[in-house]
């Protein structure tokens, strides 16, 4: 199952219920939900923790233009709008979190 | 948004003739409703219109009309739970028409 | 009943603050009329949308929590609540206004990965 998730993880809870909760699979981080995945956020942590249990992606564009594209932690894999597209086909569901 | 004039008094409808407020509905908005839908009102009618009144009152919701037939049924009677007999009453869809005569918004999901 | 899919809705959002809890359970009832294999999840906030007495007056809110007690109509039976949520936020059983089932975080999870469908709300 594929998670998207397009909140950051400074101002809401969703990416940690989605790391709670769910049973594992991709993840995928959109729109403000790409901040959990730079270097020296609050969230790299518990971001790298989860990456036994999930594979985490992020959409390139979306964090460039937050002016981040050199930030992306290690162990994320950078997609772009035609992953993100693989990403969606690969699984046999997907959870846009709100 | 419409008006409707019942009784020398004015209420307010929205644009498919349902009332806007329900809590002006009356017997006389009733009987205005069926008239606009070419429904003279019997026992039979009364006894759906009030159900749904009923049934709004304590869920706040219109019931769509799967949900309307199973619950006659259960309330006044399986031969009155059919679409046959409802649509015999209200012949454009008990959902849409008895709703409006009972002062209700359409059900949710009725298209 | 073979081509039934299973649908999820996850409910995240408090009622009343946001127009998502209003949303979602118009949704749940149109897709009724589907005959599919219906489940409500609910997770965070969301949890606070089967609280008992809530009284919206006040608010010149329309009070849509009794139609949560018209979904047994419509053959809606599968309620679930995320117990951390439920607890995190003070809450039992004893307060919700329609039967559910409690289940914990990896439970919710596993049940979230069987479906074929899951709307987030």
């Amino acid at each position: 199952m594929l998670h998207i998730i397009n909140k950051s993880p400074l101002t809401s809870v969703t990416l940690d219920t989605c790391l709670n909760t769910a049973a594992g699979g991709d993840i995928l981080l959109i729109e403000d939900g790409v901040y959990a995945a730079t270097r020296g956020s609050a969230a790299e942590a518990q971001l790298r923790a989860a990456m036994g249990k999930f594979k985490v992606h992020v959409l390139m564009p979306d964090l460039e233009a937050r002016g981040l594209g050199d930030r992306l932690m290690d162990g994320v894999s950078a997609v772009d709008y035609g992953g993100f597209v693989d990403l969606t086909s690969n699984n046999k569901t997907c959870q846009s979190w709100l | 948004m419409a008006n409707i004039e019942v009784a020398g008094k004015t209420y307010e409808t929205d644009e498919e003739g349902y009332l806007i407020n329900l809590a002006d509905w009356n017997t006389d908005i009733a009987n205005y409703m069926a008239q606009t839908e070419s429904i003279t009102m019997t026992d039979q009618h009364w006894e759906v219109v009030n159900f749904l009144r009923e049934y709004f009152e304590e869920y706040q919701i219109a019931p769509a009309v799967r949900v309307l037939t199973k619950a006659i049924g259960k309330k006044l009677g399986a031969e009155k739970g059919t679409s046959e007999y409802l649509y015999g009453l209200f012949p454009y869809g008990p959902g849409k028409q008895a709703c409006k005569i009972a002062g209700l918004p359409k059900p949710t999901g009725c298209i | 009943m073979s081509d039934a899919k299973k649908f999820m809705f996850v409910n995240r959002k408090a009622p009343y603050g946001t127009i998502y809890a209003l949303e979602s359970l118009e949704v749940v009832l149109i897709t009724a009329a589907f005959d599919q294999d219906v489940s409500l999840a609910f997770l965070d906030d969301g949890v606070y949308q089967l609280k008992k007495g809530q009284q919206t007056k006040g608010i010149e809110t329309k009070n849509f929590s009794p139609a949560y007690r018209a979904l047994e109509d419509y053959d809606i039976e599968k309620l679930y609540v995320e117990k951390e949520a439920m607890t995190a936020r003070g809450l039992t059983e004893e307060d919700f206004l329609v039967p559910v089932t409690v289940l914990g975080r990896a439970e919710m999870g596993k049940l979230m990965d069987e479906q074929d469908v899951v709307l987030s709300f």
